[in-house]
C-alpha cells in the first residue's frame, strides 16, 4: 500500500531538490549553470534554512565539484551533484574517474545542447556524449518521474552489486522549468527507503576484509596507476558491475512502487500500445509525452501504432527492445543528438545493433530531432507515424536518417 | 613479479592491495651513490635530503638502499665534506 502524498507545484528542476532533500544526503557540490541552476539553488536554502545536515559546498568549477563529491564519496558519504551541457563538459575527466573508483555518486543532468554554437536549450548532446563513462544513465519524462528516479538512484548505486554512479537526466526547460503537480513522499518513508550508505568491504590480503572507504584505522590508497597489468582488469569489474545493475533496476523500480504507488514500466522500457502496433517510435526524455498523445490520438482513428519510452539507457535493455518490438514493422527512432559521421543517432545504432542477430525484425529509421531545444510539436510526430505506416505497409526505406523539423 | 591475477581475484575500485614496499622502484638509475665511511661524518644532511628512502641510518652509519634509488645525484651534490661519489651502473 502506498502512502499518502502531499502535491505540490514544482518544476522539474525543484522536484530534484525535494529528493535530494529526502534522501539523507551528506554531502552536495555544484556550480550554476542554466537550466541546472535551480537544483543546488533551491537545495542551497534548505541548506540555509536548517532543513538538511548535508555539507555543502560550493565550488569554483563542475571539475571541482565532482571532484569534491569523489572525495566526500570515498570517505563513505552519500554525495549528489548537478549540471548540464558545458558543465558536464568540464566534468568530463572526472566523470570516468568517479566510475572507476565505483563510487555510487548521483548527478542529475539538466539535458542542454552543447557548445557550439551556444545554446542553452534542450537536446541529449551532453549526456549522450559519455554514455560509455560507465555511469548508469536513466532519461526521464516529467518532474514527478525525476523526483522518483532520484530516490531510487541512490539505492541503485549504492547496492553492493552495482557500486557505480548514476545519471538522472531531465530535459532542460521542458522538465527542468515547467511547472507540474509533483507527489512528494513523507520525508520517513523517503528515509526509510534509501537508508543510510553502506560501504561494501573488499578483501586485501594479509588484512581481511575491509570497507572500501578512506579511514584511517583501514588505510587504502585510492587512484594509483594502474597499467597494461591491471587497468584491463579494472574496467572488466566495471563492466561487470553494470550488467549487473540490470536486475536491481527492475527490482528498485517495484520496490518503489510499493511504497508510492508509481512504477515506470519494467525500469527499463514504457510501452504503449505495442500489443498489435505495426509501427512505433522509439523515445527517451519529455517528448515521450507529445509521442504518447499522438499515438493514442491515431489509435482511436483505428491506425495500430505504438511507442516505446526508452527509460534507462545505460545499461541498455537490449533484451526487453527486442521483447517489445519484434512484431512490429517499422519503428522510428528519435535522437535528440547529433550523430556526425556515424551509421545514425545512438539510440539508433544500438536499436539496430540489438535486432541484427534476431530473425524477426522491424524496419529501423531514425530521426534526429530537437537539437538546441527545437520545438517538437504533434503535427511533426504524426508526419513521421504517417511515414513508418507507408514504409511498414510498403516495406520500402527511402532515406534511413533524416532530420525532424530542420528547414 | 608473481602470477598476475583475474579480475575476480582482486579488489575493486582499483585500490591497492599490496604494500608499496613490494615494488622495488630503484631498478632505472643510470649513476648510484657510493659512500665512502672514512670521510662521512655522519650530519644525516644527505639522509633529509633524499626524495626517496635510498640513504638509510642503521643506527651506526649511513648506508645505501638500491631497492629505491633513481640516481638523482642529491645526496652527493649536499654532503659537505664530498663522502658520496656517483659511479656509473654496470
Amino acid at each position: 500500500m502506498s502512502v499518502r502524498q502531499r502535491v505540490m507545484g514544482l518544476n522539474g528542476d525543484e522536484a530534484v531538490a525535494w529528493a535530494v532533500k529526502q534522501c539523507d544526503v551528506d554531502f552536495v557540490s555544484a556550480y550554476p549553470i542554466t537550466p541546472q541552476t535551480i537544483i543546488v539553488e533551491k537545495f542551497s536554502e534548505f541548506v540555509a534554512n536548517g532543513e538538511v545536515e548535508t555539507e555543502f559546498v560550493p565550488v569554483e568549477s563542475e571539475h571541482s565539484a565532482l571532484s569534491a563529491c569523489i572525495g566526500a564519496a570515498a570517505l563513505g558519504a552519500r554525495a549528489f551533484t548537478a549540471t548540464a551541457a558545458n558543465g558536464l563538459a568540464l566534468m568530463w575527466e572526472i566523470v570516468y574517474i568517479a566510475s572507476s573508483l565505483r563510487l555510487p555518486i548521483v548527478m542529475a543532468v539538466v539535458n542542454r545542447a552543447l557548445s557550439g554554437p551556444i545554446n542553452i536549450h534542450c537536446d541529449h548532446s551532453d549526456s549522450m556524449g559519455c554514455r560509455d563513462a560507465s555511469w548508469i544513465q536513466i532519461y526521464t519524462e516529467n518532474a514527478q518521474e525525476a523526483y522518483d528516479t532520484v530516490i531510487q538512484a541512490f539505492r541503485i548505486g549504492e547496492h553492493p552489486d552495482v557500486q557505480l554512479p548514476v545519471m538522472v537526466t531531465l530535459d532542460g526547460f521542458l522538465i527542468s522549468h515547467t511547472l507540474q503537480n509533483v507527489k512528494i513522499l513523507p520525508d520517513e518513508v523517503v528515509k526509510d527507503f534509501v537508508g543510510v550508505r553502506k560501504p561494501v568491504e573488499v578483501e586485501i590480503p594479509g588484512r581481511g576484509r575491509i570497507p572500501l572507504i578512506l579511514d584511517p584505522e583501514n588505510p587504502l590508497t585510492f587512484g594509483p596507476l594502474d597499467l597494461y597489468d591491471y587497468y584491463f582488469e579494472h574496467k572488466v569489474q566495471q563492466h561487470e558491475a553494470i550488467e549487473k545493475a540490470r536486475p536491481v533496476i527492475k527490482q528498485i523500480n517495484e520496490e518503489y512502487y510499493k511504497i508510492s504507488g508509481r512504477k515506470y514500466g519494467d525500469g527499463f522500457v514504457e510501452t504503449y500500445g505495442l500489443e498489435d502496433a505495426e509501427t512505433a517510435i522509439i523515445v527517451l526524455g519529455s517528448t515521450a509525452g507529445t509521442v504518447r498523445y499522438v499515438a493514442k490520438e491515431l489509435r482511436r482513428k483505428g491506425y495500430k501504432v505504438g511507442m516505446l519510452r526508452l527509460r534507462t539507457f545505460r545499461p541498455f535493455p537490449y533484451r526487453e527492445l527486442v521483447e517489445a518490438l519484434r512484431h512490429v514493422k517499422a519503428v522510428g527512432v528519435m535522437d535528440r543528438s547529433g550523430a556526425y559521421g556515424a551509421y545514425g543517432g545512438p539510440v539508433y545504432i544500438e536499436t539496430k545493433a540489438a535486432f541484427y542477430d534476431e530473425d524477426e525484425k522491424p524496419k529501423i529509421l531514425n530521426y534526429i530531432y530537437g537539437l538546441g531545444g527545437r520545438d517538437t510539436p504533434p503535427t511533426m510526430i504524426r508526419k513521421v507515424y504517417e511515414e513508418l505506416l507507408e514504409v511498414s505497409r510498403t516495406g520500402k526505406i527511402e532515406k534511413k536518417m533524416k532530420f525532424l523539423g530542420v528547414r | 613479479m608473481s602470477e598476475l591475477k583475474g579480475w575476480r581475484e582482486i579488489p575493486i575500485a582499483g585500490v591497492t592491495w599490496k604494500s608499496s614496499m613490494e615494488t622495488k622502484t630503484g631498478d632505472w638509475k643510470t649513476f648510484k651513490p657510493v659512500i665512502d665511511q672514512n670521510k662521512c661524518i655522519k650530519c644525516l644532511i644527505c639522509w633529509i635530503s633524499c626524495p626517496d628512502m635510498a640513504i638509510q641510518w642503521n643506527g651506526e652509519k649511513v648506508v645505501e638502499n638500491y631497492d629505491y634509488c633513481k640516481g638523482c645525484g642529491i645526496c652527493a651534490n649536499v654532503c659537505p665534506v664530498k663522502a658520496i661519489k656517483m659511479v656509473k651502473e654496470e
